[in-house]
């Protein structure tokens, strides 16, 4: 793993499955929280914001924040609030990318 | 503290008008109610809307049609002053129709009102193909529009704030957290509020949406206003999904879609309910499927301020003169009117109005 | 569809504790998390995590498993994943679970929704990188997840906490900004007497300063002149600490300056609150027993006013007691008499609170942030802008609203409410209850209108 990542996982055992991210492919823990996941995978930046275009990721982790919106078959959804599953698709909300 | 005008109620209609008689040297003072005041100014649909307004009463839609058109030169001479955009947008406004019955209903109205207006009255009736070109989100429930070109919308929340500014920058006095509790007239009135503020003027306007149902009949009014309500929802920001608004649904320049509404006599409750709230979910995504993956985000229960026939009340008290009554329950539609022309009306200028089917009397039978 | 006795909003300590108790007592209970396993947030996912990561998390932690395991009782239907966004009258709870709308009709309802973090805005604090110490704790409770740079900023014993985890983890934070002053410490020894009443408490963050001590942490304290800069991401702290101007590189910043209850729930059905000084927060206004306002509500756990795990749990216990007699399955003297040891042990676990709030206070100019600073998250809206809206008259946070879209976005005013009503009050020199707080609505999370027309005129909730 590449030591320059913010973040590392003490490792729970999980499959690893696959899963896109605006169209990078990403191998994450199955099951795991996907904000984690994603956070630990290298992607701090999970949108855009709509007012300004401002990057934004995962603050509160409780789904209290909405910071960690991400987009998944067209319906917008908090990172955090989901578990990592095989061949999820996942991309910026649309309302945030110009 | 005095002035030349008390208006009580600082929303979008007595805002309008503050900024109307400022413009025409007069000095006014608003006093404004506090932050859980029922404010329809807040809770409207942003509407500048022209169809469907007066089909038993062709003076008001005509009404309508004067500040519709008086609405562009407003907005830029409120833009100019305070560097604020209104969002007004001005291209025509959908009646959305689920059945051919409903569609050919409406136009025979329609029909009817254009021939008592001269003629003035530019709509065209869209078929679902035709409207599919205009509207690509468009349902396939729906058989068809009525597009309306003198109908529009704009921010009313912008409206409000650039309001707020110029009348203040214009000389204005807005005074917030003001009830007013009493009115009383000798040679001038006097406007107490709750807080022990007193201030005389000679002339009042009641200008407080739903306050009117008790300050009214303070100043000699009938005041025969009653809430209804209307639940609204918002949706996310979502891209550009809907071009033109209709009572279903309408794009705001930030991009939530705003759904509406429900009509219902609950008195003074603006809560939201959860059947209030399908029921126009399910009806939202029957015009525009695309919404049933649109996160909601927020709702309420807006009060309109109506009176017994919807149509406005301009009306000087008989029992204090120089007191009165002006309500409405489309202020923003009504705003570049009530700016521009209804200051006319109360300094009794050769360019007034005639508003004389708007007084109340039309209901004292 | 039955009517259930009791629905409870949140499986933390205290919805846990209310739930098991409640049932004990005969009333059937449904309890809504919208996590997918119970705990809340203190004992975040407890049952799979503590073999894997226990020791690592500490013992207060592993206790959360006899309140998740207490949730097995008969009468208690848990459901896991169910997103409440509107309670109305009845009671009634609307909720979404695995993406369908449904209701759930009871005969009274207990909040147990816990505490958000205190909002901490500083310029910078929203670029990526940039979290609560809550979230911090999250990952590594729940994911096994460790920041590898990360500075911690703010004040508290979370922040202890936080550290002595990191620790044990293998990755130490690379510095602790902490805000709090010697002069805030003298000032709360005037609370010393309650501070030895809970000495466990004491003694525990004791503990905890030594271990991060013995593993040669940074710690700087009276920091000031906070912000948190980089090219959009978090790369550096930067403030001023004992005179001297400080700059940390860094991946990831831990905020914290306290939790405070979180309200949503509470204000959306009319829950009346007042503001409670010590906490500089709002909190709910209650009865002995964790009633409200509402006739069908009560609150209990660090919704109901800061306390921590143990107090939480206590709460749920008593409100648990005061439901069941008010639904007669038990009577009066038997809620007294077994009341009164949960609250001479509540009183206990709170002792060393006065002194907590007073040593370790919300960081000031986060509590008054510069004009640029967003405090408004979602909206990205500045204390600047809300302090001009003061001056177009408005004098309360919902004509805030109105003129700048604070308190619009989907947290609905979450992360931005407390500093909006803080500006807000001292612009226009009122008190925090003069000044209010945002009208709060359904839905309290988002649902798609899609779910929402699916339940128009759909059969309830299945039993």
């Amino acid at each position: 793993m590449n030591n320059a990542l913010p973040f590392e996982d003490l490792g729970e055992g999980r499959a690893r499955v696959a899963v896109s991210f605006a169209g990078q492919e990403l191998r994450l823990p199955e099951g795991a929280n996907l904000a984690a996941a994603l956070l630990t995978a290298g992607i701090t930046t999970f949108r855009h914001t709509p007012a300004s275009g401002a990057p934004r990721g995962p603050f509160c982790m409780m789904g209290a924040c909405f910071d960690c919106l991400v987009e998944v078959d067209g319906v917008t959804r908090q990172a955090c609030m989901m578990e990592v599953r095989d061949g999820l698709v996942l991309d910026m909300p649309q309302a945030g990318e110009r | 503290m005095e002035a030349d005008y008390t208006i009580i109620g600082g929303g979008v209609v007595g805002l309008s008008v503050a900024w109307g008689l400022l413009n025409k040297g007069r000095r006014v003072i608003v006093l404004d109610g506090d932050d859980g005041s029922f404010r329809a100014s807040r809770g409207n649909f942003g509407l500048v809307w022209v169809q469907s307004k007066g089909m038993a009463q062709p003076r008001y839609a005509r009404w309508s049609q004067t500040s519709a058109a008086a609405w562009r030169g407003f907005a830029d001479t409120l833009g100019d002053a305070t560097g604020r955009d209104v969002g007004l947008e001005q291209n025509g406004g959908y009646d959305l129709h689920f059945s051919e019955e409903t569609l050919a209903a409406r136009v025979r109205d329609y029909e009817g009102l254009k021939s008592k207006l001269g003629g003035d009255y530019p709509y065209e009736v869209l078929g679902h193909n035709a409207l599919r070109k205009e509207e690509p989100a468009i349902g396939p429930k729906v058989v068809g529009a009525i597009l309306h070109h003198q109908d529009g919308h704009a921010n009313p929340l912008r409206l409000l704030k650039a309001l707020a500014d110029d009348v203040r920058r214009r000389g204005g006095q807005v005074l917030t957290g003001k009830m007013v509790t009493d009115v009383t007239k000798a040679d001038i009135f006097t406007v107490t509020s709750a807080d022990g503020t007193v201030v005389k003027s000679a002339k009042v306007i009641l200008s407080a949406g739903l306050g009117a149902m008790t300050l009214g009949p303070k100043l000699g009014f009938i005041a025969p206003i009653r809430a209804q309500r209307g639940q609204v929802l918002i949706t996310e920001k979502l891209p550009k999904l809907i071009n033109r608004p209709s009572l279903v649904a309408r794009q705001v320049d930030e991009g939530g879609i705003q759904i509406g509404a429900t009509n219902e006599e609950v008195g003074l409750d603006d809560r939201v309910t959860q059947p209030g709230l399908s029921g126009l979910a399910a009806e939202a995504i029957a015009a525009f499927p695309a919404l049933a993956r649109a996160q909601l985000v927020r709702s309420w229960g807006a009060l309109r301020v109506l009176s017994p026939d919807g149509l406005p009340i301009y009306q000087q008290s008989e029992a204090m003169p120089g007191a009165y009554l002006v309500t409405c329950h489309s202020g923003i539609t009504l705003a570049a009117a009530h700016a521009t022309l209804l200051p006319e009306w109360l300094e009794g200028t050769d360019k007034a109005p005639d508003l004389e089917v708007f007084s109340e009397q039309r209901f004292a039978v | 569809m039955a009517r259930v006795d009791l629905a409870i909003i949140g499986a933390g300590p205290a919805g846990m504790a209310a739930a098991q108790f409640a049932a004990g007592k005969g009333l059937s209970v449904c309890i809504l998390d919208e996590q997918p396993r119970a705990g809340g947030q203190i004992y975040r996912d407890v049952d799979r995590v503590a073999p894997l990561r226990g020791d690592l998390l500490g013992k207060d932690y592993i206790e959360g498993r006899a309140l998740t395991a207490g949730l097995g009782a008969p009468g208690i239907t848990h459901l896991a994943g169910a997103v409440v966004w509107a309670i109305e009258e009845g009671p009634r709870l609307a909720y979404t679970q695995d993406g369908k709308g449904a209701v759930i009709d009871a005969r009274h309802v207990l909040l147990a929704t816990g505490a958000l973090e205190r909002p901490m805005p500083l310029p910078g604090w929203t670029l990526p990188g940039v979290m609560t110490a809550g979230a911090g704790q999250i990952l590594l409770k729940q994911s096994g997840v460790m920041a590898r740079r990360a500075v911690l900023v703010g004040s508290g014993p979370l922040l202890y906490l936080i550290a002595a985890q990191m620790v044990r983890a293998g990755t130490p934070p690379l510095a602790m900004v902490e805000t709090q002053t010697r002069g805030d410490f003298i000032g709360a020894l005037k609370h010393l007497g309650g501070a030895l009443r809970g000495w466990r408490y004491l003694l525990k963050g004791l503990g905890l300063l030594n271990e991060i001590r013995r593993a040669g942490v940074v710690r700087h304290t009276g920091a000031h002149g906070i912000a948190i800069t980089g090219e959009g991401r978090a790369e550096a702290v930067k403030f001023t600490a004992k005179g001297r101007a400080h700059r940390i590189g860094c991946d990831t910043v831990f905020l914290h300056h306290g939790v405070v209850p979180n309200t949503q729930a509470a204000r959306s059905v009319g829950v009346a609150h007042c503001w409670n000084a010590q906490q500089q927060c709002f909190v709910p206004e209650l009865d002995g027993w964790g009633a409200t306002s509402v006739a069908y509500l009560h609150i209990a756990g660090d919704g109901a006013g800061i306390g921590g795990a143990k107090v939480a749990a206590l709460a749920g216990r008593l409100a648990a007691l005061d439901i069941a007699a008010r639904l007669e399955a038990i009577d009066a003297t038997v809620r007294d008499s077994e009341g009164a040891p949960l609250r001479r042990a509540t009183l206990s676990e709170l002792a060393a609170r006065p002194f907590l709030d007073t040593a370790y206070p919300p960081l000031a100019e986060a509590l008054a942030p510069a004009d640029k600073t967003i405090i408004c998250r979602c909206e990205e809206v500045t204390a600047g802008d809300i302090r001009g809206y003061a001056r177009l008259g408005c004098i309360g946070p919902n004509q805030a609203k109105a003129f700048g879209r604070a308190g619009m976005g989907p947290c609905q005013g979450r992360y931005c409410g407390l500093s909006v009503t803080q500006i807000l009050a001292e612009e226009n020199s009122q008190s925090h209850d003069a000044t209010g707080h945002y009208r709060i609505r359904p839905p309290l999370k988002p649902v798609t209108l899609g779910e929402l027309a699916a339940m128009d005129d759909a059969p309830e909730a299945a039993e």
